[in-house]
């Protein structure tokens, strides 16, 4: 098995279980920075010489050979610069979830099966289950640290060759205190948040040093115009910060973006019950496992739209191409590039990047209108 | 493990670790009391049989940590006190350097860069043997074609303040046009810095006849103990120190001597040249198989040139990944090189291999060493063609 260890906590645990487990592991850490050069600074940014330095240590401790793979090129064309690309098209992309399905368990997975591996080991929090009817994704036991969402745009032919041994443990303070009775250094490590490629946690700044500025108007949802902004792509839907207004609301309520449209460079704003969002929809489908069958006619879910979203019940089916998915209450902050990962319980069907929204009250109008649904 | 990387660093000998476990403790050489000249002494002996098998003489053997600290001390010693003699307000002549040298002294000049020197590229061949003629007219400051990425373009035709180059290269294996390259030097008046630390045991090898001010060399890649180096520092030769402190050795590497670490860097030196003969005709035999074993397989590219280090079989793999085809080897039980790694242990894109006009190629270095046998290559020339073939098919 090969063990991706990041330099983290959970990655080090998860490569102990597998060696536990009986298992021939070998640890690889992924270079996935240009600069591998640089020093942590707190719990921000990863794929430092620490990580690596971490993660090295660990293999030695449990004995275990390892190698430093560089995949960084990789990581910049498929990760760093398709967020840079959906934030230019005014969609919100998930770069953990891209990473996942591009980088851990397509570059990395292919190459450990080329070279023998059995099966890639990492600490997310999910379970998979070797079903006979093919694998499926289920969240995991702790439902706080559950990390099915980043991963729920894994396929069948990458989830058979996963294991999370982390999947079972109830919280994390138990893994970190595993890790100390297992004397690594790194128990007490912070966890990392944010994006690993932008450290100093600055989106905005990240997208304007690579969109530049691209003035365009801030309209309200008539078409008025009300103020002026400096590149679309430092908004996302549901964003009430950073928006200068210079016309007030008539109700002098807070303004949330609604919509971001790259091609008139405009910025939609609106109160925020217009962000309320009932219906999703999208083409770009995977399944976690065997396509569930129900879903072609219409089957009741759960849907998730963000990492750590509530679920909420929902009613998908297919429309042509399309994956369709009804929300039976109001979706807050959704916004186009997003992933909309589908539940039955426990168990992950599968996820859909949204293409487009419909909003509550639309949808409302349009179905009293008896037409089959509003054109967003 | 069948050890494929000597080139690295070579076993220590088994005489060397005798001496090391039978080693008593030493006081400070630098102490005038009788221990300390007990100390002196074995550090003395040391540096004269260092300076015999250096063909050089022992006033001229500086002492470092290894090759690293010797190129800097060689290259930014030398730059500071052109700097000097140039006086203040005037540019000190430009650093001539070979665009294939081993990191320690690109990344050496670079920094002098920043710092104000000149720097003129000499290009290198498809072998990575350096063009002595243009390495020659970058000396006397003429500007010539082959010249590569001149920095600070033409605008200074003053003679060079110091040249470097290496003695074989590093990676490749390829020998260096020394002669040619040293006459120009002396012709021009040029401090000539020789980088011998991957060379040195490996040839025959004589300071006072290459010409050269200065040459570098490392104990770890001959079977001595690693962290133990030398300059050698011709007495004319102008220098500034590193390191400050104490004054010792010449005022240039001040710091408490290691006589320990000399006298075993000595003895694996004595070692290395007396078997030097035999060794080199027993290695350049095992990589010769190597290569032609390898050479005709699809994708396999054979750079080094004709005249190289008997010990290093280097080849390029089209289409494969150094990091894959390093990891096939060593799942395999052969420990081989896939290039310079930087500190947090990525494998860096080859500079030789590129300047030898190849990329998106995998290097594989493969360095023998006393401890090869005839089976180990055997074996190695029995799994090379299934892990390349692997390799390129990932």
């Amino acid at each position: 098995m090969l063990a991706a260890m990041s330099g983290g906590v959970d990655s080090a645990v998860a490569a102990a279980r597998a060696v536990d487990a009986g298992h021939e592991v070998v640890g690889v850490h992924l270079a996935l920075s240009r600069m591998p050069g640089t020093l942590r600074t707190g719990s921000r940014g990863c794929c430092t010489v620490e990580d690596a330095m971490d993660a090295r240590r660990v293999a030695d401790r449990l004995g275990i050979p390892f190698y430093v793979w560089d995949f960084s090129e990789r990581f910049h064309d498929d990760v760093v610069q398709d967020f840079v690309d959906e934030y230019a098209a005014g969609r919100t992309p998930n770069p953990c979830l891209r990473c996942n399905e591009k980088i851990k368990f397509e570059a990395l997975l292919d190459r450990a099966i080329g070279l023998g591996f059995d099966r890639v080991v990492t600490g997310h929090y999910a379970r998979v289950e070797q079903a006979p009817a093919g694998p499926e994704l289920h969240r995991a036991a702790d439902w706080a640290k559950d990390q099915s969402y980043v991963l729920g745009v894994l396929t069948a032919a990458q989830l058979v060759h996963c294991w999370f041994p982390l999947a079972a443990t109830p919280t994390k303070a138990e893994v970190r205190a595993e890790a100390a009775e297992r004397g690594f250094l790194l128990a007490q490590k912070p966890d990392s948040h944010d994006i690993c490629f932008i450290p100093d946690g600055d989106t905005r700044g990240f997208l304007a040093e690579r969109l530049g500025a691209d003035p365009g108007e801030i309209v309200d949802r008539d078409g008025n115009a009300v103020g002026t902004h400096e590149g679309v792509h430092g908004y996302t839907v549901g964003q009430r910060r950073g928006l200068s207004l210079g016309v007030p609301s008539p109700d002098g309520r807070p303004r949330f973006v609604l919509e971001v449209k790259p091609s008139t460079r405009q910025l939609v704003v609106g109160p925020k019950e217009a962000l309320a969002v009932s219906r999703l929809a999208g083409t770009r489908i995977s399944h976690a496992g065997a396509p569930h069958p129900a879903l072609v006619d219409g089957l009741d879910v759960e849907v998730q739209i963000r990492a750590h979203a509530d679920p909420v019940p929902a009613h998908a089916r297919m429309i042509g191409e399309e994956l369709v998915i009804d929300a039976t209450e109001p979706l807050t902050g959704v916004a186009t590039g997003q992933s909309a990962v589908l539940y039955l319980g426990t168990r992950v069907l599968g996820q859909v990047t949204i293409d487009r929204t419909v909003a509550a009250d639309e949808l409302v109008r349009a179905d009293a209108a008896g037409g089959r649904e509003a054109t967003p | 493990m069948r050890l494929f990387d000597h080139a690295a660093a070579t076993p220590m000998r088994e005489s060397v670790r005798e001496a090391l476990a039978a080693a008593e403790p030493l006081a400070n050489p630098a102490s005038t009391h009788r221990e300390g000249q007990r100390a002196r002494a074995v550090l003395e002996d040391a540096r004269e049989r260092l300076a015999a098998t250096l063909g050089a003489h022992p006033t001229e053997v500086i002492l470092t940590s290894g090759g690293t600290e010797s190129i800097n001390l060689a290259l930014k010693g030398a730059w500071w006190a052109a700097r000097e003699r140039a006086g203040a307000g005037q540019q000190p002549g430009a650093i001539v350097v070979p665009v294939a040298e081993h990191h320690a002294t690109l990344d050496a000049v670079e920094w002098l860069e920043r710092q104000g020197a000149q720097l003129r590229w000499v290009g290198v061949d498809a072998h990575a043997v350096t063009d002595h003629e243009a390495f020659a007219a970058a000396l006397a400051g003429e500007p010539a074609a082959s010249v590569a990425g001149a920095s600070g373009g033409t605008a200074s035709m003053a003679p060079a303040s110091v040249a470097t180059m290496l003695v074989a290269s590093n990676e490749l294996g390829s020998l260096q046009p020394i002669e040619p390259v040293a006459d120009a030097s002396a012709r021009a008046g040029v401090p000539l810095h020789l980088d011998a630390v991957g060379a040195f045991g490996h040839l025959p090898l004589r300071f006072a006849d290459t010409g050269a001010s200065l040459m570098s060399v490392a104990s770890h890649k001959l079977g001595g103990p690693h962290g133990v180096g030398a300059l050698v520092v011709r007495r004319d030769a102008r220098l500034h120190a590193l390191h400050h402190g104490g004054g010792q050795q010449r005022g240039l590497r001040s710091g408490t001597q290691d006589a320990l670490g000399a006298s075993l860097f000595a003895l694996a030196a004595e070692e290395a040249m007396a078997e030097l003969a035999g060794e080199s005709a027993r290695l350049r035999e095992l990589t010769g198989a190597i290569l032609a074993a390898v050479a005709p397989l699809p994708g396999v590219r054979v750079l080094a040139a004709e005249q190289r280090l008997p010990h290093i079989a280097h080849l390029v793999v089209e289409g494969a990944q150094g990091e894959s085809l390093q990891f096939l080897l060593d799942e395999a039980g052969f420990a081989v090189s896939n290039g310079s790694a930087c500190s947090a242990g990525v494998a860096r894109e080859s500079h030789v291999v590129r300047a030898c006009g190849v990329t998106g190629a995998a290097p594989l270095r493969l360095s023998l060493g006393r401890t090869t046998t005839r089976a180990d290559v055997d074996a190695l020339i029995g799994a090379l063609p299934a892990a390349i073939g692997r390799a390129r098919a990932l």
